[in-house]
């Protein structure tokens, strides 16, 4: 998988507020597939997408892109690269001011110099391959929250990225909304031959569609492999992140003293 | 009282970092040259929303400023038998002064806050993110045709401003309390220099609009991404620019006008 990998972290450090969310993590994201990052909230899986974006820039190690060191980037080349890059932010992260024709049209009209009947073109294309080409006049305000993800998704793919990034694309969905993104993100790898990385904590949904799949939780991977491998991992981590087990490795409790103390059962509590 | 001294000194930082990085935001905000053709109709969009839209409260404060001056100027003035010379105690407060100050206390509450609001939602839903990701820089895309809009449009408000109060002054001193007109705008017409007067006037309104409209886009950019963290950028937007504004007009009065 290395030589065919398109995103590579190599020792990984990052830290925000003096709190550590990545102590050496490494992973390799290969090119063409759906790779899904997983763990409990919190972990920083949205943080690690900045990562890759250079939105954000490591204490030390190394993020490639497609064989481009991110963190050391100038700043005309990071944005050139992420020319190739969709990311669908978890609130859609659409322009308000804007109509949902817009909304797709707007990286095409920034970044390149099409005339006016071919961004149409390319835009209805867009919008009908997530099915809301009727919707095209409507404003974000107007859509529901599952029609939002499809259309920032649209947007994200309309300068035929060569990578897309879904930071929580499933969370409060309904199951319908939840099957049609699901749906969405299996047809637009495929047709489409992107580098998809899926960040999530639905299991099913992400096992389902991806092809290699990680679990993250304090600051490391805990487990990967494919979705197979990921169900037999001996891990007890692993197993009770896939399962939903409400205790195990990570307690039911949050740390805390002596509850007799506390209830004031043979002794005082402070 | 070694921590009051330790948070003394953290506050001391803290403003040095923020002013700091405020720095670095315009220098950021500056830096690019945005093209005509993308540029352009961004500014213009802009230049409507803060600038036209601000129209109606600087007319009619300008308005009734100018009336109350009319008023107070005739009242005090005609104790001593000069109320002829209202006309140049309306300008000169209007151009020197009133014009400027009051506009940009007026601008920062009803432009600068909005502007603040829009930047910090716009961040607070991820949309500069996401522009940022599309490989759209929110310095250069949203916050710099903002940065221009407030700075071309304070110094043409504050003209309106005080050509709107003077003619409010004239309704009072002339229609109202019977000044002869020739005399109201004879005296204005005299003492009123261009340089020294009207430009020094302009010269404030272009420091005021530079300072209000870095203060609101900095505080809209830098912001909490959440409705207190918008809240607390809004006035703070509000306060500064008003401390700023009234800072500045002392030390430039002073530049301006005083005579060591």
């Amino acid at each position: 998988m290395e030589s065919s990998a398109y995103i590579t972290l190599r020792d990984v450090v990052f830290s925000r507020s003096g709190r550590r969310i990545f102590d050496g993590i490494s992973l390799d994201i290969p090119k063409g597939k759906v790779t899904a990052i997983m763990g409990p909230s919190g972990t920083g899986k949205t943080t690690l997408l900045r990562l890759i974006g250079g939105q954000l820039r490591p204490d030390s190690g190394q993020v490639s892109v497609a064989g481009h060191d991110v963190p050391r980037l100038k700043r005309k080349a990071l944005y050139q690269l992420r020319e190739k890059m969709g990311m669908l932010f978890q609130s859609g992260a659409l322009f308000t001011d804007l109509s949902v024709y817009e909304n797709v049209a707007f990286p095409l009209r920034v970044h390149t110099s099409l005339p006016e009947d071919m961004i149409r073109d390319i835009v209805l294309m867009k919008l009908e391959a997530v099915g809301l080409r009727g919707a095209r006049e409507l404003m974000p305000s107007e859509l529901s929250g599952g029609m939002t993800r499809r259309v920032a998704l649209a947007r994200s793919i309309a300068l035929d990225p060569e990578l897309i990034m879904y930071d929580e694309p499933f969370a409060g969905q309904d199951p319908i909304a939840m099957g049609v993104l699901v749906k969405l993100i299996r047809d637009l790898n495929s047709s489409m031959g992107l580098t998809s990385v899926l960040v999530s904590h639905d299991v099913p949904e992400s096992l389902s569609i991806c092809h290699y799949a990680c679990i993250i939780a304090d600051g490391k991977v805990i487990g990967e492999g494919t979705p197979e491998e990921l169900r037999a991992h001996p891990s007890e981590r692993v197993q009770q992140f896939l399962e939903g087990q409400p205790d195990g490795p990570v307690p039911f409790h949050y740390p805390s003293g002596d509850a007799a103390a506390d209830f004031g059962v043979g002794g005082r509590s402070s | 009282m070694m921590d009051r001294i330790a948070g003394l000194g953290r506050l001391g930082i803290a403003i040095i970092a923020s002013f700091g990085r405020s720095g670095q935001f315009l220098f950021g905000v500056l830096a690019g040259v945005p093209r005509p053709a993308t540029g352009f109709p961004l500014l213009v969009k802009q230049l409507y929303a803060v600038g036209v839209l601000s129209l109606a409260i600087v007319v009619v404060s300008g308005l009734f400023i100018g009336m109350v001056l009319g008023l107070q100027g005739y009242t005090i003035l005609s104790d001593y038998g000069s109320e002829s010379a209202i006309g140049q105690m309306i300008a000169l407060t209007l151009v020197r002064e009133l014009g400027p100050v009051v506009t940009a206390l007026l601008f920062a509450g009803r432009a600068g806050s909005a502007l603040t609001a829009e930047i910090g939602l716009m961040k607070a839903t991820e949309q500069l993110s996401s522009m940022e990701m599309m490989g759209v820089d929110p310095l250069r895309r949203v916050v710099a045709p903002r940065l221009w809009a407030g700075f071309l449009a304070m110094p043409v408000l504050a003209m309106i401003f005080s050509v709107v109060g003077i003619w409010g002054g004239m309704l009072v001193g002339v229609e109202w309390l019977g000044v002869f007109e020739g005399s109201f705008w004879g005296n204005m017409q005299s003492s009123v220099d261009f340089v020294d007067d009207v430009l020094n006037g302009f010269i404030k309104s272009v420091v005021f609009g530079f300072v209000c409209a870095w203060i609101a886009v900095y505080q809209g950019y830098d912001c909490v991404p959440t409705s207190a963290g918008i809240s607390s950028a809004t006035t703070k937007t509000v306060v500064y620019s008003s401390l700023a504004v009234l800072g500045l007009d002392f030390v430039l009065t002073a530049v301006m006008f005083g005579d060591f």
